[in-house]
C-alpha cells in the first residue's frame, strides 16, 4: 500500500470502520511510514480526548416535564377540540335513553374486539398501498371464489354486489391477528372496502359498528365466520353492503 | 355507534404513546446533548428539542422500524439546522468545502494531556459540520452510516469532516498548550 492510498484510509482505520483485510493493510503501512503513523496518533488523541472528557450536557431536570406535555397534547386527537365533562355527561345520558329506549340497534365494538378493530383498520391501510390491494383482481365472482381454493383453509362466500352499486373489485389472502382471512375487496364510487371473513366458533351476532382515525369498520358473526368491514366510506352506506354481505351469505 | 373521542384516544393514540415512549423516549439525553452542542447554549438546545420531540411524534406513524436513536437524531439535526437558519448562525460560519482533499494534513499535531475546559471550547469553534460529525461520533458512538444518515451526506463525506474536524482540534489544542508555555 502506497502512503496515498494509506491516507485516505486513515482515519477509518482510527475508528474501526475498515474491513480486516484493508485494517491489516494499513497496519502493515504504518510499521514503515512515520508520517501516517503520526496522523493516526494525532486523530487517536482527539479521539480518545474527547472520548473520555465526559463532556456529553445531561439535560436539564425540566425538559422531561416539557417533552411529555408537548406529546401529550399531539396526541390528543386532532379536529373536534376535547369535549368539556359537562358535556360528555350530557351525551352519555342521551346515549343511554337511547339505547333503553331500543332506538340504536347496534352495540359498539366489544373490548376483546377493539385490537382486532386496530389490526383490521392497519391492514386496511396497508392494503392501500400501491400493488397491495388484490391478489387477484376481478369482478367476476366464479373467478375470485375459486382463486381462494388451496391458500386458504375454508371457502368464503364470494358474491358481486354491481346490481347494487357495490361491484366486486377482487380478492387476496391477508392475515389478522396471525389467521389467515380472506379479504374481498369492493368498490363504492371513488371508495374502496375491504370485507375479511375467517372461521370462528363465535354465536351469530349483530353487526357491530366502530369508526377508528377516521375509518368506518362493521364486523359480525354469521355462519361459523367473523365478518369484518373496513373503508373510509361512509358508515351508513357501508351498513348497506354490511346487509347485502349478510343477507346473501343467510340463503 | 362510534367510538367517542375519548376511547378512539385510548384505543389508538395510547397504543402509539406507548410505543413511542418505549422506542423514542431513551434517546432524550442523546436529543438534548446533540441539540445542546449545535446552538451553543441551554435555552435554545430546551427548546430545540421541545420541538423535535414534537415533530417526531408527529412523524412516528412514518418510522417503521430501523435505529430510533439515528431516527430521532435525524429530526433533531434538521430542528437544529432551522434553528440555526432563523438565527442568521450559519450565515456567519464558514464554508468547509467539503470537496477539498479527504487527506489529513501530515503536519499533524499530537496532544498530550488535554485540559477539559480547552477541549470544550475548541470543539465549540468548530464549524457547525464538524462539530456534529465530532459530537455524534465520539460522544454519541453513531457509526459512519449512522452519521451520515442523520447529517445527510455520504460516509466518505462522514469521514472526511472527522478526519479534518480532528486535525484542527488537534491543531487548536497544541497550540493553546504552545502559547501557554511561550
Amino acid at each position: 500500500m502506497t502512503c496515498e492510498d494509506a491516507r485516505g484510509l486513515l482515519t477509518a482505520y482510527v475508528d474501526e470502520e475498515l474491513d480486516v483485510a484493508h485494517s491489516l493493510e494499513v497496519e502493515k503501512h504504518l510499521e514503515t511510514c512515520e508520517a501516517c503513523a503520526r496522523i493516526v496518533e494525532s486523530q487517536e488523541k482527539v479521539r480518545s480526548a474527547i472520548q473520555a472528557s465526559g463532556l456529553s450536557y445531561e439535560p436539564p431536570a425540566s425538559l422531561d416535564a416539557r417533552i411529555e406535555s408537548t406529546i401529550r397534547r399531539s396526541a390528543k386527537p386532532a379536529g373536534r377540540p376535547p369535549m368539556s365533562w359537562p358535556w360528555l355527561a350530557a351525551a352519555a345520558a342521551i346515549l343511554l335513553a337511547l339505547v333503553l329506549l331500543g332506538r340504536l340497534p347496534m352495540s359498539r365494538v366489544p373490548a376483546s374486539d377493539t385490537l382486532i378493530a386496530q389490526e383490521v383498520l392497519d391492514s386496511h391501510l396497508r392494503s392501500m398501498m400501491p400493488g397491495h390491494l388484490t391478489d387477484v383482481e376481478s369482478s367476476d365472482q366464479h373467478t375470485v371464489k375459486p382463486w381462494f381454493d388451496g391458500k386458504i383453509d375454508f371457502a368464503p362466500s364470494v358474491v358481486d354486489f354491481a346490481a347494487d352499486g357495490f361491484p366486486l373489485a377482487g380478492g387476496r389472502k391477508d392475515s389478522i391477528s396471525g389467521r389467515t382471512v380472506a379479504a374481498l375487496v369492493y368498490r363504492r364510487n371513488k371508495h374502496l372496502i375491504n370485507v375479511y371473513i375467517w372461521p370462528s366458533s363465535a354465536p351469530n351476532s349483530a353487526p357491530t359498528s366502530a369508526a377508528l382515525q377516521g375509518y368506518n369498520l362493521l364486523h359480525w358473526t354469521q355462519g361459523g365466520f367473523a365478518w369484518w368491514m373496513s373503508s373510509d366510506l361512509n358508515a351508513e352506506e357501508l351498513a348497506q353492503l354490511g346487509t347485502h354481505l349478510r343477507e346473501s351469505a343467510s340463503k | 355507534m362510534v367510538l367517542t373521542e375519548r376511547e378512539r384516544f385510548f384505543l389508538v393514540d395510547q397504543n402509539k404513546l406507548a410505543r413511542f415512549e418505549f422506542l423514542v423516549m431513551p434517546h432524550r439525553k442523546a436529543a438534548y446533548n446533540l441539540a445542546r452542542w449545535l446552538t451553543r447554549n441551554d435555552h435554545d438546545a430546551e427548546d430545540v428539542v421541545q420541538e423535535a420531540f414534537m415533530r417526531a411524534f408527529r412523524f412516528f406513524d412514518g418510522f417503521h422500524g430501523g435505529d430510533s436513536k439515528a431516527w430521532l437524531l435525524t429530526i433533531v439535526r434538521n430542528s437544529c439546522h432551522t434553528w440555526m437558519q432563523q438565527n442568521r448562525k450559519l450565515a456567519l460560519e464558514e464554508n468547509i468545502g467539503d470537496y477539498e482533499s479527504t487527506a489529513p494534513s501530515p503536519e499533524a499535531v499530537v496532544i498530550e494531556n488535554v485540559d477539559r475546559e480547552a477541549l470544550r471550547r475548541a470543539i465549540e469553534e468548530l464549524p457547525a459540520e464538524f462539530r456534529e460529525a465530532i459530537v455524534l461520533r465520539e460522544l454519541e458512538g453513531l457509526s459512519y452510516k449512522e452519521i451520515g444518515a442523520v447529517t445527510g451526506v455520504p460516509v466518505g463525506t462522514v469521514m472526511s469532516r472527522l478526519a479534518r474536524a480532528r486535525g484542527r482540534l488537534a491543531r487548536a489544542l497544541g497550540e493553546r498548550k504552545a502559547g501557554g508555555l511561550a
